[in-house]
């Protein structure tokens, strides 16, 4: 039998990688797949717990994480689509009219 | 073991796989092995006896969420002459810092609070779907309703994010065609108003597109 333990610092490992890679990286659907990653590490943790306290509290959890994440991830490759069309890119770095 | 074994090899996949996604400089690629890791994850969640949740990870996520990232980067073309020089040193390494910094914490707690626990056996009644059914549709009714909402709330969104506000010319020719549609018109007429309804190419794909975008979600 594998640790729970063990999961957990996968699901951590995974979210440091996201935190990286949505700091790091200046082109807008690499980032995006950065925070996926990080949700689904959270995913991970929520269905370890689920399953080391015995309670499905945390799958459910995971399936409206699911539903939300479709969301996002429609309205944000929406938005990268506008910004295209106005900007001729989506590199973050040069979208930058609201930044101080 | 077998079961250690199977593990092994899914937690080590996710995690190379995760950093090609963080580190290919090609978005494609990047999407591509965000699945691997994604279909990790899935077998992971089978091992810890979830497999709704393992199947409604291949479905959603590599099914629809990833196939609509990939329409996407395919669509913008944005390959590898998109991402020009790199950031500066300091903000790399100040992530990189901070990334560790949480992962030694989080490790630590982890280690101290779970380090000897173990699982009880999995049960039939964990694993059951009608279980999970009867929570889901009975204490989570209302937040399951509400997120069929914030779908609904998505797609619009998307649609109207990503479609392109219509010129005034179109609308005009779209106006002719209806009265020539209304009363019968002669040949000469009908042609007319084809030739005013049309639109250039690129535009229609553009609209076309932001509709899908905003279906798949």
């Amino acid at each position: 039998m594998v640790p729970v333990a063990w999961y957990l610092l996968l699901a951590a490992l995974l979210f440091a990688i996201g935190t990286v890679g949505a700091l790091t990286r200046r082109n807008g659907i690499t980032i995006f797949l950065s925070i996926e990653l990080m949700l689904n590490s959270v995913n991970l943790t929520l269905v370890a717990y689920s399953r080391l306290l015995d309670d499905r509290t945390g799958q459910l959890v995971v399936f409206f994480v699911l539903a939300v994440a479709a969301a996002e991830a429609a309205v944000g490759l929406a938005l990268f689509i506008a910004v295209y069309r106005h900007r001729r890119t989506i590199d973050l770095d040069r979208v930058n009219l609201l930044r101080w | 073991m077998i079961e250690t074994l199977i593990f092994l090899i899914f937690a080590a996949l996710a995690l190379a796989s995760a950093l090609v996604v963080v580190l290919h400089r090609n978005p494609i690629y990047s999407t591509m092995s965000l699945v691997v890791t994604l279909i990790s994850l899935a077998v992971l969640f089978v091992l810890l006896g979830a497999p709704f949740i393992a199947a409604l990870q291949v479905l959603i996520y590599t099914g629809a969420i990833v196939v609509l990232f990939l329409f996407v980067v395919m669509l913008l073309n944005v390959g590898r002459e998109e991402i020009g020089e790199q950031r500066g040193l300091v903000q790399k390494g100040a992530a990189v810092v901070g990334a560790a910094a949480f992962l030694v914490i989080v490790g630590l707690t982890y280690l101290e609070g779970y380090g000897g626990a173990e699982m009880a056996p999995l049960d039939e009644e964990f694993v059951s779907l009608p279980g999970l059914a009867a929570e889901l549709f009975g204490r989570y009714l209302l937040t399951f309703e509400l997120v069929g909402l914030l779908l609904l709330v998505a797609v619009i969104a998307a649609t109207v994010l990503a479609a392109r506000p219509r010129p005034a010319v179109p609308a005009e020719g779209g106006a002719l065609a209806e009265a020539a549609a209304v009363e019968p018109a002669t040949e000469a007429d009908e042609r007319g108003a084809g030739v005013v309804t049309e639109r250039p190419d690129g535009e229609d794909r553009l609209v076309a597109s932001g509709g899908s975008a905003g279906g798949a979600g």
